[in-house]
């Protein structure tokens, strides 16, 4: 439901009579704008896909990354403004890292996501500073197994099994549900990652994309990394076969 | 009186007459014997119960077994107000570990917490700390931290005044897999060695047993304290 609100929209400092800070709304409005981001909880481990639109053949293959590392065994997906999500990354890095400089342990995906969403919800709380225009997937293979969480600009974040953010993250969460994600491992998964991203891109209106995958679980050894080359490469031969055989239209949002 | 040069405190006003006793002056000193020991399913921590100032024995009966969590304890040996302010700050962010985490600490946190302040303040500390618990990801574990700052586990740890006495003791009576009972034992006939012969060590013997189910407190005293030769 989206609305205009003007004169109390501002600064994230005021609320909307109806009880809505429409900065965090618009800040909201930027996630969706960007390309798909999605990720997806296994058995053993958990798998990440960006749709990363390229706007130009001129730009250098693989510039620009959409997934990165926080820690070892953390990994982070984004969407929405790159610039503001590479500060989010490198505040988790600094958390994940004074966590084990204190502890003497990797910070546990619990403690880190809460970390993450204070600092996102304390830029929604001023007039001086705006809000940041992303959503942030994590994903880490604990002792006690995979977690992800997802974070968007209000600084809320829940648990998931399986989430997407970004233009066609409707599209993509369609596809998500069809999956028995909790009886599949990081393997299987990554194939299904690649198809549901080539599923939801919009060939219309995105013509160039690169497709970036991670994954971390008991395939790597519990540590974030982006998939290999081989597997990579397999996971989009599946993908594009699998949009060749099927009868569905390219769905538009 | 001579000064003891690696022992960095606040200036002691060394009486030069005999009129003053030296102890009015003298730092309080967990001069001690104590000690820690792992088996399967837990751990045994033993500590005696003498601490000095100089040679007067400001409290016979002193507990130096610490808790710092609901199955963490520490041994503390080495200054009194020392080793009590570390345990005191080593409480105070396990309590916020523990909200936060949702979930009991972990032994190895507690020892990485010990150490992060024995070592940063190494200079200013004196500390021997034994840190012993029970956790559900490792069981019974027993962290040794002395004066330095390092921080290595352990099957069982010694530490104190006392300590340099017995482990010849230790060395030869351990063994793998002992039982609760066993460990109990060998814990309170190290201490009562150690405390027979190290005049800062005496009182009580106080054992503690740190498992699943909690801790279990005793005390050794009078003839409950084993006996060996005595000349």
């Amino acid at each position: 439901m989206s609305s205009i609100g003007t004169g109390y929209d501002l600064s994230a400092s005021q609320f909307s009579p109806d009880g809505r800070v429409f900065q965090v709304e618009y800040a909201q409005k930027a996630v969706e704008n960007s390309g798909t981001a999605i990720g997806i909880r296994g058995k053993d481990g958990i798998v990440f896909g960006v749709e990363k639109i390229v706007q130009s053949k001129l730009y250098e293959v693989g510039a620009n990354k959409r997934l990165f590392n926080v820690d070892s065994h953390v990994g982070m997906a984004v969407a929405g403004l790159l610039a503001d999500a590479r500060n989010v990354v490198n505040t988790a890095r600094d958390e994940a890292a004074n966590y084990r400089s204190n502890f003497g342990a990797s910070v546990p995906l619990k403690m880190l996501t809460e970390r993450v969403s204070m600092y996102i919800h304390a830029h929604t709380l001023y007039s001086s500073v705006r809000p940041f225009g992303v959503s942030v997937i994590m994903g880490s293979y604990e002792v006690d197994g995979p977690h992800m969480y997802l974070v968007d600009p209000s600084g809320v974040s829940w648990g998931y099994h399986g989430c997407a953010v970004g233009k066609a993250k409707q599209a993509a969460k369609t596809e998500i549900e069809k999956l028995k994600m909790k009886d599949m491992t990081c393997r299987e998964l990554v194939k299904e990652v690649a198809k549901i991203i080539y599923i939801v891109h919009d060939e219309v209106k995105d013509k160039n994309f690169e497709l970036e995958l991670s994954w971390v679980g008991e395939v790597t050894g519990g540590k974030h990394q982006l998939v290999p080359a081989d597997i990579h490469a397999e996971a989009e031969k599946y993908a594009k076969e699998s949009l060749e055989e099927s009868d569905e239209s390219d769905e538009d949002m | 009186m001579a000064t003891v040069p690696d022992q960095a405190h606040f200036s002691r006003q060394t009486m030069n007459n005999n009129l003053v006793p030296e102890w009015l002056s003298a730092e309080h000193s967990t001069g001690t014997s104590i000690m820690a020991v792992e088996f399967d399913g837990g751990v045994v921590i033993g500590a005696d119960s003498r601490t000095t100032t100089g040679s007067y024995i400001a409290n016979r009966v002193t507990d130096k077994l610490t808790p710092i969590s609901d199955r963490i304890f520490c041994c503390r040996s080495g200054s009194a107000a020392d080793t009590q302010a570390i345990a005191d700050i080593v409480n105070y962010h396990l309590n916020f570990h523990k909200m936060e985490m949702g979930e009991d600490p972990l032994v190895q946190t507690a020892a990485h917490i010990f150490k992060e302040l024995c070592y940063s303040y190494r200079d200013d500390l004196t500390a021997g700390i034994i840190c012993g618990g029970w956790d559900k990801r490792s069981g019974g574990q027993v962290y040794s931290i002395p004066l330095g700052g390092m921080c290595v586990r352990q099957p069982f740890a010694i530490g104190g005044s006392g300590s340099t006495y017995i482990y010849g003791y230790v060395d030869s009576t351990f063994k793998e897999g002992m039982t609760k009972e066993e460990c109990m034992n060998f814990t309170a006939n190290s201490l009562a060695l150690a405390m027979f012969r190290d005049g800062s060590s005496g009182g009580v013997i106080r054992l503690a047993c740190i498992n699943e189910d909690g801790v279990e407190r005793r005390v050794l005293k009078g003839d409950e304290i084993p006996r060996f030769f005595e000349g």
